[in-house]
């Protein structure tokens, strides 16, 4: 598979490799995908008391896209409220990164991850408010 | 650059570059052209290179012999034109479930002609299911096609015994020998047809063989029409450098065989080791012993084939994974095996030939090794292992 630079570059020095204390009320966490079909990212955020995304953490089983997906969009969310970090759309990743045809699913799974993240966060809010 | 992937392909030998030389812009005439000196020269080097591909199956007939495009069109000719020619004698057509796809796809597409097609299963070491193919031989049975040497997982089938059923049923026998050849000893006393590859054997793309055994009077319906080149079974004249090619790449593999099996095996034992030693959780694929020495096909437990490949840039190696394949289907040849399904997307085959050095092995263990164990650490179903 030919990458561009910046998909090596993430690939080979990934940020925002790790993981959060799932039970922390302030973290919102998301497993996407199936090992059955080779891919899985499992991506968390921590939330602040104004609402916006301090910190945001993954780990991926899959192709060197998914990694690099992954990595960027963990970069991106940081800093942003819940809404604008919804907003990312999977198309600006796979832009960014100059990903091949094929490889565009792997985008849509880093998009996924993040806003399942955010509706994990914002259902265990309802539930500490309840 | 290590090029650890001799099962896609191998380089072609300078040995053999050497004897094809001449037949380009010196030895030019057409080998089909009797009367003159110049047609004259190019049959003669063809007859050599039909007795050298004969030699390393064990048959004298050189008339036996048919030169193709390939193995992909030998498979092609063999199948489709044994079930042309002999479609009122029936209609089952048997194969296996880890054919390569020149077989696999031509007997699917004489399934669609109406044919009906078995595709005997493999138990989980990638032999092939004897019980299975014994009772699928039925009077209406005129052919099967098993492979000699599986091309992902290295795995040898009981090619004598399958022969012997086959027999015994008056059903016709044809292998896909493109991965046996000058790896293991091949014969061809219960084998009724046989391909071969050039290109898999340190010869040149683009020209290989299909054995047919005189003794069973076979007749096959041409693919091609034209000349009537090749008894007629293959029209289209002969590439005279190809064909002293594979000649060549024939009996230097032949000659060299035996010592090479040997090295590659040392390279295997001591690349598995160095691997089990220092990785938990690492699988080989399919079976242990039966199996040629220079394919391994490994799978790693909580990471995905095509990341790994990425990490070792300088070493080409290939993978079963849905992510590096087009189709994003992983390997039918695993999902045959019935390896765990994320296992399928974990694996890695590293192919062992006439170029690799010790030194090389050594440090594609040391590269997977740190490979593995980083893409371990940053994936989520490895996490708690
Ligand atoms: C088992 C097997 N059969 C057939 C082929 C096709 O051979 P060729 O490339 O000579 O057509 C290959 C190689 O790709 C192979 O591994
Ligand atoms: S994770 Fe499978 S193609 Fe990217």
């Amino acid at each position: 598979m030919q990458y561009s630079k910046k998909v090596m570059d993430l690939y080979k020095n990934p940020k925002n490799v790790g993981t959060f204390d799932e039970n922390d009320a302030n973290v919102g966490t998301s497993v996407v995908g199936a090992p059955s079909c080779g891919d899985v990212i499992k991506l968390q955020i921590k939330v602040d008391e104004n609402g916006c995304i301090s910190d945001a953490k993954f780990k991926a089983f899959g192709c060197g896209a998914a990694i690099a997906s992954s990595a960027l969009i963990t970069d991106w969310v940081r800093g942003k409220n819940l809404d604008d970090a919804k907003q990312i759309k999977n198309k600006e990743v796979a832009d960014y990164l100059s990903l091949p045809p094929v490889k565009l699913h792997c985008s849509v799974l880093a998009e996924e991850a993040v806003s399942k993240a955010i509706e994990n966060y914002k259902s265990k809010q309802k539930k500490t408010e309840e | 650059m290590i090029y650890m992937d001799y099962q896609a392909t191998t380089p072609c030998d300078p040995r053999v570059l050497k004897e094809m030389l001449p037949y380009f812009c010196e030895i030019y005439g057409n080998p089909h052209s009797s009367t003159h000196a110049m047609g004259e020269e190019a049959a003669t080097a063809i007859e050599k290179a039909r007795k050298q591909v004969a030699n390393i199956i064990g048959t004298v007939d050189t008339k036996e012999i048919i030169f193709t495009s390939g193995a992909t069109e030998a498979n092609n000719l063999a199948i489709q034109g044994i079930a042309k020619f002999y479609k009122e004698r029936g209609n089952r057509i048997i194969t296996s479930e880890i054919e390569h796809p020149c077989v696999k796809e031509t007997c699917r597409a004489l399934a669609r002609e109406g044919f009906d097609v078995v595709f005997v299963p493999v138990s989980d070491n990638g032999i092939i299911d004897l019980d299975f193919l014994s009772k699928s031989l039925t009077d209406k049975t005129i052919l099967a096609s098993i492979m000699t040497v599986n091309n992902e997982i290295g795995t040898i089938q009981p090619i004598d015994e399958i022969g012997k059923l086959c027999r015994e049923h008056g059903v016709i026998f044809h292998t896909d020998a493109a991965q046996a050849i000058g790896k293991i000893p091949v014969n061809t006393e219960n084998v009724d047809l046989m391909s071969i590859s050039g290109h898999k054997i340190y010869g040149p793309k683009g020209i290989g063989a299909l054995y047919i055994k005189g003794k069973s009077r076979l007749r096959l319906a041409p693919l091609f029409h034209g000349g009537k080149q090749e008894r007629g079974m293959r029209s289209g004249t002969l590439p005279t450098p190809l064909c002293v090619g594979l000649g060549i790449a024939c009996e230097i593999a032949q000659k060299e065989m035996k010592e090479e099996f040997e090295r590659l095996l040392k390279f295997k034992n001591y690349f598995l080791k160095k691997i089990f030693d220092n990785l938990p959780k690492v699988y080989l694929n399919g079976d242990k012993e039966k199996r040629i020495p220079g394919c391994i096909n490994l799978s790693f437990d909580g990471v995905e084939g095509e990341g790994i490949m990425l990490g070792m840039n300088d070493i080409c190696v290939s993978s079963g994974s849905a992510c590096s394949s087009q189709t994003l289907e992983p390997s039918y040849v695993l999902q045959a095996i019935s390896i765990r399904e994320d296992l399928a997307h974990s694996s890695l085959r590293i192919g062992f030939g006439r170029f690799t050095t010790m030194e090389e092995v050594d440090y594609v263990a040391s590269k997977i090794i740190e490979v593995v164990n980083r893409l371990r650490s940053m994936s989520p179903i490895w996490e708690g292992q």
